[in-house]
């Protein structure tokens, strides 16, 4: 029995992460040999089937989720944590809403930012449709990590800091918020992986088009969209393969760094 | 004076932003229910979500969603049946069989895993999983087993990641008193400690539950699409997710209101599931 028990518990774990090493494994191995210079071509023609133009509106895409989304996932977090009471309805109400959010499938804020930002307020394939969906989609990642690493953080910090006369916000700011920075940052990191790793909620708000972003209103497609896009269509494999390195290389580097601030901040709990 | 007023001012928008997740779900259940219910009332609730054909482009056109609802109940149940098992017991590896030392590399490893792009992982099925299956079992290799296989891949870091911390918060004097009962450590392990840890354990199974109905873009490249009623394990399927995405670049006026009504009833799916792992998770904690 014990024996039996054992080699399951062992198989899993070895089946769980050979699995992953083998597909990171593969995705590089078949990759890497195909990465050419003329991917990174300014622009994207079906000859050099550029990512160029794919890398810049994701960074764009990126940038723009998280001037929208931390200031409000952040101050959320502020408001559950530092202001309200316990169990109060509205804060009932506001877990709610976020743990729905959280588990609703991509592919509906797809079809909700198409049809509220993308045809109601006709922002057509854009840019803004897109930050605005996958904004609202990463919201729940950064309030909860903000709630965690606010909670973390001892109340003798902050009666200090009421003790020596500062006010509530001042706290929040100067005391509370710089001992949470790290934890807050890789909840932020892992919302950038999420919006790198997007295809369903942005094919219908973003778009695909294949030219750099020229501003808010123009579409773009961002790296995972192209390499949807490429494989679906069949005919550039060996792209399809050296765009999932890229997109590998860039999770693997978001989680290092995002390990690296969990550590830091439970090392200065 | 003035000092309060910027505190009152600044929880006020603290307030404000806390409410923006409450008006998000409003507004989109808004817009999906909106643009969804209309069509199944006018086409009939039992025709829609009974209907075994979806021909969009017949005259006159038929939705009937039942292959895809039947599509993607079978593929997540796949899903669950490869991925909860290894999920549960590569958590408890980790949680109680585990080393330190290798604990530090392992838990980052399960984090990079839920944070691959599905369409990596979709690319991954598509290359290596699709043409195994076609090789053992013939066909495209595309089918409902396929996606199971991948969505199961998938859904492991979900379900690990919870299941790991409620086994750990089991307290150790559960562990403790059943070593001194003279049980083995597998056994304390296994008949003490996971059944003390089940509603943590469940609610881990839930959560992937909804992440493998919800799962669009890798199901898309493995699981051959065909809109038709599932006819067996190795043959291709189409689920609620794909459906939505397949058409809608080009659905117009009633075929498109059915796409909608399509995601209508995957978010139904979708409320129900979050709610039994809302009420499962809080009697847990209570």
């Amino acid at each position: 029995m014990s024996r039996i028990t054992r080699f399951a518990v062992k198989l899993s774990a070895f089946l769980t992460f050979g699995i992953l090493f083998f597909i990171i494994g593969y995705i590089l191995l078949k990759g890497i040999p195909y990465i050419k210079p003329s991917m990174f071509e300014f622009e994207y023609t079906t000859n050099n089937v550029s990512m160029f133009p794919a890398i810049v509106a994701t960074i764009l895409l990126v940038g723009l989720t998280l001037l929208v989304a931390t200031p409000i996932g952040v101050f959320t977090g502020f408001y559950l944590v530092e202001y309200a009471k316990k169990g109060s309805k509205l804060v009932e109400l506001i877990r709610i809403a976020t743990e729905t959010l959280s588990g609703i499938p991509s592919i509906v804020y797809g079809l909700f930012g198409m049809l509220f930002f993308v045809i109601k307020l006709k922002f057509q394939y854009s840019l803004l449709a897109g930050t605005l969906t996958v904004s609202i989609m990463v919201l729940p990642l950064i309030i909860r990590s903000t709630e965690e690493a606010l909670m973390s953080v001892g109340n003798g910090l902050r009666e200090g800091s009421f003790a020596l006369g500062a006010g509530k916000l001042r706290t929040i700011f100067r005391v509370v918020l710089p001992v949470a920075m790290p934890g807050i940052l890789s909840g932020l990191i892992l919302s950038i992986g999420r919006v790198i790793g997007e295809t369903a909620a942005l094919m219908y708000t973003l778009g695909t088009a294949t030219k750099i972003p020229d501003g808010l209103f123009s579409s773009g497609r961002t790296l995972a969209l192209h390499m949807y896009i490429l494989s679906s269509e069949g005919m550039h494999v060996n792209e399809v393969y050296a765009t999932g390195v890229i997109l590998v290389i860039i999770v693997l580097l978001l989680n290092g760094l995002s390990t690296y601030l969990g550590n830091k901040l439970t090392k200065g709990r | 004076m003035k000092k309060n007023s910027l505190e009152g001012f600044m929880k006020g928008i603290f307030i404000l932003s806390a409410l923006m997740s409450v008006i998000s779900i409003v507004l989109i259940m808004y817009f999906i229910f909106a643009g969804g219910l209309p069509f199944i009332f006018e086409y009939g609730l039992k025709n829609f979500l009974l209907g075994t054909q979806w021909k969009p482009s017949n005259i006159p056109a038929s939705y009937g969603i039942l292959p895809m609802i039947l599509g993607s109940i079978y593929v997540t149940i796949g899903a669950t049946a490869i991925g909860v098992p290894i999920g549960i017991l590569t958590a408890t590896f980790l949680a109680k069989f585990c080393n330190d030392k290798l604990y530090k590399y392992l838990k980052p490893a399960i984090n990079l895993m839920s944070g691959i792009p599905s369409i990596v992982y979709g690319f991954f099925g598509l290359t290596v999983i699709v043409p195994i299956m076609r090789e053992f079992f013939g066909g495209t290799g595309m089918s409902i087993a396929t996606a199971s296989i991948l969505l199961g891949i998938m859904i492991l870091p979900t379900v690990i990641g919870m299941s790991e911390a409620s086994i750990r918060a089991v307290p150790a004097t559960y562990y403790e008193g059943s070593i001194a009962l003279g049980a083995t450590h597998e056994r304390s392990v296994m008949k003490v400690i996971l059944p003390a840890a089940k509603s943590g354990v469940l609610s881990s199974v839930i959560l992937g539950i909804g992440r493998a109905i919800g799962e669009t873009m890798a199901v898309i490249l493995v699981a051959g699409n065909q809109p038709r009623m599932p006819k067996g394990l190795f043959k291709g399927v189409r689920t609620m997710t794909t459906n939505i995405v397949m058409e809608m670049a080009y659905a117009a006026d009633q075929h498109r209101e059915a796409l909608i009504a399509t995601a209508a009833v995957l978010f139904i799916f979708i409320l129900i599931i979050n709610t039994v792992f809302l009420i499962v998770k809080r009697r847990g904690e209570n």
